[in-house]
């Protein structure tokens, strides 16, 4: 088989193509992410926010900021915010807490996954800190309040009035079995 | 490697095919192949068939009667997977291998040997998928669509070997495709010119390079669901950081391509037997081929279609909505060219134009209700309803389906050198017509009333509607044991076929005797290129 052939030239492009689209079906993952982050799509909210100059505060306006816990399917633990809903202005920096307990007799690791709603106030919301940013592991019987800071952007559309920080709490602890578990802070 | 074989391919075989058993194993004949594609998809046809026969069994009454509703997933999941991979696909390839050489002047496909693989590979594959049922746990019970996390988390011990199944069918599917592609740009005969190539070579070189594009990304997302389980990574598992939304995207992405693979070659088929039988040229040849291409485009930038409701923005539902409604463009340039080809025209109504025209009034049912889907807000409503179901199935039974069954008819004379049984023949067609409606009509209702898919047992109200489907699906799926009675009995015996067959019909493969002697068009002067596109 002689490369000069157009046969076996048309074969080989093609399965070069064929190599490209598996290697493209893996590429659409770091796509979607850098996608989803960068246009807050499917309610994702960016990482660790760092203030860079202290912003005013836009005491003209109140966006409520409402927060809601799941658990995913046989998670054990409790879960729930210790304030189910609070008033901010926008550029403002606001604290609140979440409670964990659990109840098991086993210790656990966990982590949460956050999401907004509405899907394009996802980008507005900076989060300074927040427990989701690492994993929690409890031993059995054990609680924690974990806090979580955040600043509503002063760019939030104005149509924005109410906004929804939605948590839902995984059960990871095989996957973290063979790593050094985070410890709860 | 092929290109040689080629060449001393028909010095060495000049007496015709091997005797015994080896020959089937070790053919790099097309015709041979073809046969056993053909084969292998009404044996898998079949196979498919009855488990919708159990779905249908099942839900004959509301109440769980005759299986438990873990088995009645892994129905639905198997049927799906079965008839989608192992009936519909593998039979166009087999068309393929049949009808690509003869209809270009070729004397075989450009890689013989890889074309032995290619189909060898399938019958372990499906082996394997079906041997999961057996297996501790069951088979895949997550649906066709194999949805993240349902396939990954909470998944059977099995799906291993059902990602390793799909593995092998996308491996036999890209060597299919390739060869299907090299045949056709390399082996046609000198002076044909692509726009002379009749529809069906046409549609199916443009399938091929749909599933070049899409089969990678299938074994790139099931490899992703393998590292999942079985390796800790988190692709699609929210915890450690992936999404399950994400193996919808990169799911659809190979999916919706993958519709129209399975609807593509079926328009090349009935564009090949309607100007037969209307004794007329093809309306419209060169609007076809371009309304190909654009349904081929298109199929790449409206995936997320079937994903309205997972929460999109709303310009992503508009974007998708408007997208697909697109798509109803080139294909009603395509059914209006086919009733323009019928217009006026000299008509005649043998069993592949029965089936040809119930494909263009069932499939453009299919293709409506389609429409209403790609509707966002009325999809909130419709999503995974009935009305879904009753939809693709409007497309895949008397569209993709009827589309082989006309192809077999129609070619049948030419394969075996008898004409069938003409009046077994429509009567198999009257029979799967009115099964098909009787199935699949009422599923439009129940699923517009609410009743969701896949479900063993339903309210009280879907009773009558279910029973009536149920009693079609019955009439249908025990009709086609008509349809295998009639090929073999064509193959044994029955009146001799002409070479040209049909008085209308047009086309190289009607210039060589019937049936096609194992090697044809060895040589580029047996060519008649006024004969070409049909």
């Amino acid at each position: 088989m002689k490369a000069s052939n157009p046969k076996s030239r048309m074969v080989l492009k093609l399965v070069l193509v064929t190599f490209g689209m598996f290697g493209f079906g893996f590429a659409l993952v770091p796509l979607y992410t850098v996608f989803c982050e960068l246009t807050g799509l499917n309610g994702k909210t960016g990482g660790q926010y760092t203030q860079t100059a202290t912003s005013s505060v836009d005491r003209d306006r109140t966006v409520t900021v409402q927060f809601i816990t799941n658990n995913n399917a046989d998670m054990s633990w409790e879960f729930r915010p210790q304030v189910r809903s609070i008033k901010v202005h926008p550029g403002e920096m606001n604290t609140t807490s979440f409670y964990v307990r659990n109840p098991t007799g086993s210790a656990i690791t966990a982590q949460a996954v956050p999401s907004v709603t509405p899907f394009r106030a996802a980008t507005y919301l900076h989060k300074t800190e927040c427990f989701c940013f690492e994993q929690q592991q409890l031993a059995g019987g054990e609680s924690l309040d974990m806090p979580l800071r955040f600043i509503v952007d002063r760019d939030v559309p104005a149509e924005i009035e109410t906004l929804t920080l939605s948590y839902t709490l995984f059960d990871i602890t095989e996957q973290t079995l063979d790593q050094p578990a985070v410890a709860a802070e | 490697m092929s290109a040689i074989i080629e060449e001393h391919h028909h010095d060495d075989h000049h007496h015709g095919p091997a005797k015994g058993l080896m020959r089937w194993v070790f053919t790099t004949n097309h015709k041979d192949i073809g046969t056993l594609y053909l084969w292998f998809s009404f044996a898998m046809f079949l196979l498919g068939g009855t488990f919708a026969l159990v779905i249908r069994a099942e839900l004959f009454q509301p109440g769980l009667q005759l299986i438990d509703p873990a088995f009645f997933n892994q129905m639905t999941t198997m049927h799906g997977l079965i008839m989608v991979f192992g009936a519909v696909m593998p039979a166009f390839v087999g068309l393929a291998n049949w009808l690509v050489p003869m209809m270009i002047g070729a004397p075989d496909m450009a890689l013989p040997r890889m074309n032995n693989y290619s189909f060898w590979i399938l019958p372990f594959a499906f082996t394997m998928l079906a041997s999961t049922m057996l297996m501790e746990g069951g088979g895949p019970n997550f649906g066709w669509t194999f949805y993240a996390p349902l396939s990954t988390d909470y998944a059977p011990p099995s799906v291993t070997f059902f990602i390793f199944a799909v593995h092998l069918m996308g491996i036999s599917s890209i060597m299919g495709s390739i060869n299907v592609v090299v045949t056709i740009l390399n082996l046609r005969a000198p002076g044909m010119t692509l726009m002379q190539m009749p529809l069906f070579v046409w549609t199916w070189l443009i399938t091929a390079y749909l599933l070049i594009a899409v089969m990678p990304v299938l074994a790139g997302v099931v490899t992703m669901m393998l590292m999942d389980i079985h390796f800790g990574t988190a692709f699609f598992n929210a915890g450690g950081g992936g999404d399950p939304v994400l193996f919808q995207h990169v799911f659809w992405f190979f999916g919706h391509p993958e519709v129209y693979i399975m609807i593509l070659p079926a328009f090349g088929v009935v564009s090949a037997i309607i100007p037969t039988f209307a004794r007329k040229r093809l309306f419209g040849y060169a609007s076809m081929v371009y309304a190909t291409s654009s349904i081929a485009f298109l199929s790449f930038i409206v995936w997320a279609h079937h994903m309205f409701t997972v929460g999109m923005p709303l310009a992503g539902e508009l974007y998708f909505m408007y997208a697909t409604m697109l798509i109803a463009v080139p294909t009603g340039v395509k059914v209006f060219n086919w009733i323009a080809t019928m217009w006026q025209g000299s008509m005649s109504f043998e069993t592949p134009m029965l089936f040809a025209i119930a494909f263009v009034i069932l499939f453009t049912i299919g293709g409506l209700s389609g429409l209403m889907l790609s509707i966002a807000p009325a999809d909130f409503q419709y999503q995974d309803t009935y009305f879904v179901v009753a939809h693709f199935h409007y497309v895949l039974v008397p569209g993709s389906i009827f589309s082989i069954m006309a192809a077999v008819y129609y070619w049948l004379p030419k394969w075996t050198g008898n004409m069938y049984d003409e009046t077994l023949g429509k009567t198999h067609f009257w029979l799967s017509f009115v099964g098909v409606n009787v199935t699949f009509f009422p599923q439009h209702f129940t699923g517009l009333a609410g009743m969701p898919r896949r479900i063993p047992d339903y309210a009280l109200q879907f009773a009558d509607y279910n029973m009536v489907s149920s009693v079609g699906a019955f009439l249908f799926g025990f009709s086609q044991l008509l349809f295998l009675f009639i090929v073999i009995k064509c193959i044994r015996t029955g009146k001799k076929a002409t070479a040209q067959v049909w008085e209308g019909a047009h086309g190289l493969e009607w210039t060589i005797p019937s049936p096609a002697p194992y090697h044809t068009f060895s040589h580029p002067d047996q060519v008649d290129l006024k004969e070409a596109h049909g």
